[in-house]
């Protein structure tokens, strides 16, 4: 959208406050850039504890035989990993976009509940202490896998109810973000922003809020029942009071598979951002993207027994999840095509963001293959448990949604701190990741193909050669992530000494409202709501 | 903030609080709503749960089903579980008695459940216990041994797909159980 500001508000009246200082600042800010930073920052720490997790899950697993850890440490790591990850990286990392950029995108001063605001990043915070704190309980941290299926769960030590409360106060905190989101969206846009006139990024993010209102509460139940089924002598998934396991992995998957998207579709909304800039080309099908996310987000709450198909459905199941779960290819497919045709013809560059978005584009395709071979349920036999479905999520996780987590960064950092970065050193970022992303993920496909079951410390002599690749691969990715944390830091300090402007990338005025304040971006922005032409899409 | 924005903000969370309170209750309603629907689809459909009574069939003779039995014990219930075959071949429409041993291996008396399942759970109508341990909640003195018979029948109108018919019985630990 094109978009007038009447007025900047860099000339600050004398009662409009800036930040206030010390470490009263962050505790008690309601300002939604200082809370948005809090959760980048946060989540950019558990990107790198949850990562240390993965390098000893692929230290151990570098050759066979137990070398580093015991099994139910090792177990310990691929649960913490998991839910470090989903819970404390990338979850808040989006939420820290949303924050940051859905009142700029729509020209509103600040979100909508600011306390509230505040409130929900600091239980976050307490939620995964609490999370982590189990590490050093008797018995050790949950070792059951992030999915907590019963009855191998109620084994666990005095972790079990630490880590269901933990639950609890990420979901509350996940439930109280998406309310924040939703009332930003619905009641503070400026006047003229009309919903379809909405960045991508904010209407993939309105979307998944409402995911996240529906999904949480239910996880937040499952998990309850498992409590009340340890302490309290409820037989909701214990068979012999007349409960049935199965019953909890249902619950589970009906929270879990919307979850997955929860962490998919923000990366949508920001590929759909970031690709038109420097294609310079409006996004081609802005309604047919806003269409397909709600499509998707629908389809997320019917598919979940795919999950589960091997726990002995009926055969009238397996065949409706089966189609139910090839229908989301068509959405998704929309998608890649949208932005493969934003792309054609444009006059391209490639800078770090773009990189990100277009490795992306072709490898998040990639994982969605694999999820297209894994929904026919005679195969998914074979691929049930194995290092398939582990080559296969990571897929969509790392080189799609961490990858376009990097893009934002480098994408909207030259506006969050006034600097540029450093080109070379994020190229260079780029391509180690890239690369080395495909040597730890791909032979995956490999193992899981031929068998090796996921979620163990050791395994057969014949899938020696491709976890020694794995591991060296994931070792490379490790690394180089460091690269980051050094450009973070670096550009936050001045980067280049390169004064960037307030566009920043060339003609990206044109694609969003917060490229047409000054860059920083001022403590306070519109304060006064900009005036937003009606014109075509960009 | 203008009043009026506070108000419709505070209208708009009131609202989604509720959805949120109400997918919380729906969590807990999937619980009965699985049992309908497992007793829709025939799958894990609710196990015969008291005796029957014993009614005469007519006996097939030339046909032999395979009835195969299988003991477990939950992890932590102090009992060894056995039956005295793994299998036996019976006639559609007569009846037989299988004897299943359970020894008490603790020094104190304890209380268990043994929790039945049968395979394919489609044939499971078509398979009638007429006695039973697993209707009741059984108790162990110190060291006792039981011997448990079981008789069933299998019903001669068994479609001709099913050859083979697992019977599995595992044994779950209620002795701490307050609700008993």
């Amino acid at each position: 959208m094109t978009a007038v500001v009447a007025e900047h508000d860099d000339h600050h009246d004398h009662h409009d406050h800036g930040p206030e200082k010390g470490v009263l600042r962050w505790l008690f800010t309601t300002n939604h850039k200082d809370i948005g930073t809090m959760y980048l920052v946060f989540s950019l720490i558990m990107f790198f504890v949850g990562g240390t997790m993965a390098l000893i899950i692929r230290a151990e697993l570098f050759e066979p035989g137990l070398q580093f850890v015991d099994p139910q440490f090792f177990n310990s790591m691929t649960t913490m990993h998991a839910l470090v990850m989903v819970f404390g990286a990338v979850m808040p990392a989006f939420v820290g976009l949303a924050n940051w950029m859905i009142p700029m995108m729509i020209g509103a001063p600040d979100m909508a509940l600011p306390r509230m605001n505040n409130m929900s990043f600091w239980m976050l915070v307490a939620g995964i202490l609490l999370m982590a704190s189990t590490l050093f309980m008797e018995g050790g941290a949950p070792s059951a896998g992030w999915t907590f299926y019963p009855p191998l769960v109620l084994q666990t030590g005095n972790a079990m109810p630490f880590a269901v409360f933990a639950v609890h106060m990420l979901g509350v905190s996940s439930i109280m973000g998406a309310i924040n989101v939703i009332a930003t969206i619905f009641n503070m846009r400026a006047p003229g922003m009309t919903l379809m006139k909405m960045p991508l990024f904010v209407w993939t993010w309105l979307i998944t809020a409402f995911l996240l209102i529906a999904i949480m509460p239910v996880f937040a139940g499952a998990v309850t029942m498992l409590l009340t089924d340890r302490f309290f002598d409820t037989s909701f998934f214990d068979a012999a009071g007349g409960g049935d396991p199965v019953l909890y992995q249902h619950i589970f998957w009906f929270f879990g598979h919307p979850e997955v998207y929860v962490m998919i579709l923000p990366t949508f909304g920001v590929a759909s951002t970031i690709i038109p800039v420097f294609a310079r080309k409006p996004l081609f099908g802005y309604a047919s993207m806003v269409y397909a996310t709600g499509a998707i987000a629908f389809l997320s709450f019917i598919v979940w027994s795919h999950h589960m198909f091997t726990v002995g459905l009926p055969v009238a199941g397996e065949l409706y999840f089966m189609y139910a779960t090839m229908l989301i290819a068509i959405p998704t497919g929309v998608k890649i095509f949208n932005w493969t045709a934003t792309m054609w013809k444009g006059a391209m560059t490639f800078e770090t963001p773009m990189l990100f978005s277009i490795a992306f584009v072709v490898l998040f395709t990639l994982g969605g293959f694999t999820g297209l071979m894994m929904s026919l349920a005679p195969l998914d036999f074979q691929y049930h448990d194995s290092y398939f479905i582990v080559a296969h999520f990571h897929y969509t996780l790392v080189p799609a949604s961490v990858f376009i987590l990097m893009a934002a960064g480098y994408y909207w950092l030259p506006k969050w701190t006034g600097h540029m970065y450093n080109e070379k050193i994020g190229q260079l970022h780029f391509w180690l990741s890239a690369v080395s992303v495909n040597i730890l993920f791909f032979p995956q496909h490999f193992l899981g193909l031929a068998g090796m079951p996921r979620r163990i410390p050791d395994y057969a002599i014949q899938f020696a050669d491709w976890n020694m690749v794995s591991s060296i691969g994931a070792f490379m990715y490790g690394f180089s992530q460091l690269l980051f944390v050094y450009i973070v830091i670096d550009t936050i300090r001045g980067g280049t000494g390169e004064k960037v402007t307030d566009e920043v990338w060339e003609g990206a005025s044109k694609h969003g409202l917060e490229w047409t304040v000054p860059s920083p971006a001022p403590y306070h922005t519109f304060s006064t709501p900009p005036e937003v032409i009606p014109t075509e899409h960009f | 903030m203008s009043e009026e924005l506070k108000q419709k903000n505070a209208k708009l969370v009131k609202k989604l609080v509720i959805v949120a309170l109400l997918m919380f209750g729906f969590g807990y309603a999937l619980v009965p709503l699985y049992d309908v629907l497992c007793n829709l689809t025939g799958q894990n459909a609710k196990l015969q749960e008291s005796a029957e009574a014993e009614q005469k069939f007519v006996v097939d003779e030339n046909r032999e089903v395979i009835v195969e039995f299988v003991t477990s014990v939950n992890e932590s219930t102090p009992l060894d579980f056995r039956v005295e075959t793994s299998s036996i071949k019976v006639h559609p429409g007569q009846y037989y008695t299988v004897n299943f041993y359970a020894k008490n291996h603790r020094a104190t008396p304890i209380k268990a459940q043994a929790i039945p399942s049968i395979t394919p759970g489609l044939a499971e109508e078509f398979f009638k216990k007429i006695q039973c341990f697993c209707f009741s909640l059984q108790t162990f003195e110190a060291h006792e041994e039981k011997t448990m018979p079981v008789r069933f029948v299998v019903n001669p109108k068994l479609p001709e797909r099913y050859k083979t018919i697992t019977l599995s019985y595992t044994f779950f630990d209620l002795t701490n159980n307050t609700e008993n």
